[in-house]
Order: C-alpha cells, then structure tokens, then sequence
C-alpha cells in the first residue's frame, strides 16, 4: 500500500472514531462543539503516559479511552444543566479551556507539544475503527439506545414514559468522551507528536459537520460523513486552492438537499434487504 | 357508588393549586377517582384541564395540595417516577417520536419495566422474537393497529397515530392511565372504535381519567364526570346528570345576564 493511501486510511480511521464520539451524544439531542477538548485528552494522556511510563500500547490505549470517558461523564454534569445554544456555547468553552490549559502547562510541553516514543501500525487503527463502528451500531440497537433517540424527539413526552433524561445524556456524555479520547490516542500514536493548537476550534466544528452531514439518526451516518469529509477533499487535490471553495459549496448544497444528513433512517430502511421482503410480507396479510 | 366508596379510591386530589403569574388556573380542586372508574374530565376552553393533566403527571409542580396515587403521594415524584408508582398518561396533541418507528414508539412505553442495566444494553432492535417486541405487537394487533410494525410513524394516518399513543401509555402496565383528548379529531367510526378498545383494556383495576369534548364519546365511556370552570370544581358525580347541572349548563352556555328590572319582576 504506498504511504499516501495508508496515509488517508489513517485519518479516515482517526476521523471516524472521532465522528462517533459526537454522534452518540448528537443521537441523545445534544450537541457537542467541543469534541476537539475530548481529542485532545486523548492524545495527550496518550502521550503522557507513552513517555513517561513506556508502558504498552494496549494499555495506554484503554487508559487514555477511560481518562475521556471520565472527563465527558465530569463534564456532562455541569453542561447537561444548560439546553440548546447555551450548550453549544458550554461545549465550545469546554474544547477552548482544555486547549488553553495544555497550551500552557509546562508537564505537557506548553506550546512546543510533546513528542509521543510510541507508534500504532495501520491495522490498529483499523481495528480499532471497526470496533468503534460495531459498538456504536451495538449501542443504536439497544434499548438505551432507543431511549437515547426518544430525548433527541422529544424530551419532555421521553420524560413522562419514565425515561431518566439525565441519566441518559450523562451516558451519552461518557461514551461519547471514550470514542473522542480514543481518536485522540490513535492520533498520537500516529503522528508521534502533539501540539495543543491542532485541537482547535475549527476541528470540533469540522467532526460536528461529519456528524451532521452524515446523518445522526443512524450509525450509518458518521461513516458517511467522515468518508465524505476525508476522502472528497483529497479528490479535490487536483483543483488546487479552489477546492475550499468548492467543498464549501458542496456543504451549502447538501445541507440544501438532505437536512437530515446524507445517510437518513428512512434511507436505510428501503435499502434494507429485509425491505422487500417485509413488505410483500404484510402485503400477504402475515 | 356504594361499592366505590369501599376500595381506596386510584387516584385522589386534595387542595391541588397551581398559579401562573397571579392567576390561580387550578384553584382548590379536589376529588377522588374510584379504583376502576372510567372518569371523564370536562370543562369549558380555558378550565384547566390540561394544567391539572400536567399537575398529575408531574409536567408542573404544583403550588399547595395533594395528589396521590392508590395511597401513596406522588405529587413530589419527578414524571419518570410516577410512571414506576403506576401511572400513564397520552397527550392533547399527539406526542409519538417522529424518528422511531411505530414498534419503536411502542417500545419505548414499556421502558419503566425495562430500566436494568441487562435490559438497557441488550440489543432490542436485532432480537425480533424478544418477549418485549412480541407484547409490544401483541397490544397493536389488540388495539386494531394494522401496520407494517417497522413503518415510520410521521407517515400514518391522525386517528392511527392517536391510537399507538393510547397503546404505548398502556404499555407500563399503568394502575391509572390518563387521556387527554384521545377522541379528538377522529371520526365517529373511529372515536366508537377507541371506545370500545378502551373498555377491552381497562382490566380489571385500570382507573381512567379522560379530558373529552365529545358528550356522546364519555357518555359511552365513563361513569362518572367532574367538570372544571375557571380552575374551579363545579360538578363530581354520576354522567348522566352532568348535562341537567345548572351551575354546568350556565359554564358551557354562559349565565343569562339579570338587568335590574327583570330582577325587580322576579321579586
């Protein structure tokens, strides 16, 4: 496989882990514009304890995963208290302060970034990706996660049939900071380096777009959009610096055309195979 | 009545208020659902009915009083936690998930009896003979609902759509289900057909309490009425006296303005 293919596979992988840190938390009615500040824990407690340990890498994977996964469950307390914008905004301030603080802190390298002693091969990150994608499609076909996208629906009715709305987007919070944080991990072991201005604010924007683009109502969706995202702009390579542009309008045209994202449950359900069948099923009166 | 007066009656309000700004739209209501009693609620626009739907569900708190189910207060219980002590409700305007499907939408009303963590994380979606989807279709085909379970449910008729929300309330398996307006924009054919559902469900103990417009559809359903006017209890008994209660009649019609001299005539 030459460098650059495997190159783009990795980012397709990283990416995709990354979308579906924000879809679980999208599916539960919230949205997320700090998936950069989860990435970045990630990375840098990978990085941390890459350097500072040399333990393996099939623990420092885990351990940077659940430090996330603890930081969104944290975090999910305070900014689950506020709704709609006020979120967004919360979220926002959440990815700004974590790369405020790494920015800063000499443990962390401050603005040179850390250097990561470890490397990830390519099967790795793939393995890790088709985990990431199984679990999430998991989660979407269990009850918790029907209970998930009943509170994106309808919150208050959600309520009133006994659902625990907190409850709920605190888990949502928490697995949805596991899959960010692992992106982050396998970023950092990528690369072999980390630098605080990379988790910035355009990048949580951009794994919101993947989310959005693609589809939140079902698991397809981030697959969708992370290969949209990842794969069009290097097919826009040849256009040279008219691809932003390009790609801009192509965003404005989908957002036009398919609100609810590239990848919608309606789609799926006349994809299905089953579909047909189904239907010539009840048509036959079952 | 007698027989009523025995049993701890479902569902009792005391005392229950509830202000908006200064204005008292549930003012010291009080009355008592009997254990199985098909009760209708009703009242002019503007009443309160709907307000004393959310007071009971638990939507609002409310200001002073008391609400309790089969004894046990319930009006300091979060909504999810009134579902677990036993009751259901559906709502005015059709509040079914757009995005889920109606097996979904159905599912997701037995989600009080299926909050273990087992039940949460067990994948629901890909067990098609799992005992919660076979009751979930068992309660459509019961309640006439002839669809395709995997449909999405933005798509379906209004009186459809009406009747999955009657069966996903029922799915917790509630002591006293609460309906507001479930006859509401449906046809006669259909509101007859929800009327003798409802009668086939309320097993034995099930307490109803209905907020209706349509006279003939709580005639035919309950027993026993309690108007509201002006967030004030004007009338609780039998059914079948409500329409011959002056105090109800001058609610709905308006009261015949006396003039002075028409007042001296009478005297």
């Amino acid at each position: 496989m030459s460098g650059y293919l495997s190159g783009t596979l990795a980012i397709l992988c990283i990416n995709l882990i990354f979308a579906y840190g924000i879809f679980i938390t999208a599916v539960a009615g919230q949205i997320n514009l700090g998936g950069a500040g989860f990435q970045a824990i990630g990375a840098y407690a990978t990085a941390w304890l890459a350097s500072q340990s040399g333990a393996p890498m099939w623990v420092i994977i885990p351990a940077a995963t659940l430090i996330s996964a603890l930081v969104g469950f944290l975090i999910s307390l305070p900014v689950l208290r506020t709704r709609g914008v006020y979120m967004v905004l919360a979220t926002f301030a959440f990815g700004e302060v974590v790369a405020g603080f790494l920015l800063r802190s000499e443990i962390f390298g401050g603005a040179i970034g850390m250097v990561v002693p470890q490397h990830a091969e390519l099967w790795v990150l793939i393995a890790s990706a088709v985990m990431t994608t199984l679990a999430a499609f998991y989660l979407m076909a269990t009850r918790l996660g029907l209970a998930m996208r009943s509170l994106n629906d309808d919150e208050d009715a959600a309520t009133v049939l006994g659902v625990n709305a907190r409850a709920v987007q605190v888990a949502a919070f928490t697995i949805g900071g596991a899959f960010a944080g692992l992106s982050g991990a396998l970023y950092a072991l990528n690369f072999g380096f980390v630098e605080a201005q990379y988790f910035n604010a355009l990048l949580s924007i951009y794994v919101l777009l993947f989310v959005l683009i693609g589809g939140a109502q079902t698991a397809w969706g981030p697959l969708a959009g992370s290969l949209f995202f990842t794969i069009l702009p290097e097919l826009f390579r040849v256009g040279g610096s008219w691809r932003y542009f390009v790609f801009g309008v192509l965003i404005v045209l989908m957002m036009m055309v398919r609100p609810e994202g590239i990848v919608t449950r309606d789609l799926v359900r006349r994809l299905s195979p089953f579909a047909w069948w189904r239907r010539a099923g009840v048509a036959h009166g079952r | 009545m007698d027989a009523d007066m025995d049993a701890e009656p479902a569902l009792v309000l005391r005392g229950v208020t509830k202000r908006f700004g200064g204005l008292a739209v549930c003012d010291d209501i009080g009355f008592a659902v009997p254990t199985g009693a098909r009760m209708a609620l009703i009242g002019p626009n503007g009443a309160g009915k709907t307000t004393l739907f959310n007071l009971i569900s638990g939507v609002y708190a409310i200001d002073s009083g008391s609400i309790s189910l089969q004894g046990q207060p319930i009006h300091d219980l979060p909504p999810r936690r009134r579902v677990r002590a036993g009751l259901s409700r559906s709502f005015q305007n059709i509040r079914l998930m757009p995005h889920l499907s109606v097996i979904e939408n159905i599912m997701l009303g037995q989600h009080t009896l299926a909050s273990d963590i087992g039940s949460l994380l067990s994948p629901l979606a890909w067990q098609r003979n799992s005992p919660w989807r076979k009751q979930a279709e068992d309660s459509m085909h019961r309640a006439g609902i002839d669809v395709d379970p995997d449909a999405a449910v933005s798509g379906l008729p209004y009186g459809l759509r009406k009747k999955i929300e009657v069966v996903r309330a029922l799915m917790s398996r509630p002591r006293v289900l609460i309906l507001d307006e479930p006859a509401a924009g449906l046809n006669p054919r259909e509101t007859a057909e929800l009327s003798n559902f409802l009668r086939s469900v309320a097993w034995d103990g099930l307490t109803l309490l209905v907020v209706e417009h349509d006279m003939s559809f709580v005639h035919d359903l309950c027993d026993r009425t309690v108007v509201l006017n002006f967030g004030r209890l004007i009338y609780d008994g039998p059914t079948p006296g409500v329409q011959e209660n002056q105090e109800v009649r001058e609610a709905y019609l308006g009261s015949r303005r006396v003039t002075k001299k028409e007042a001296g005539r009478v005297a």
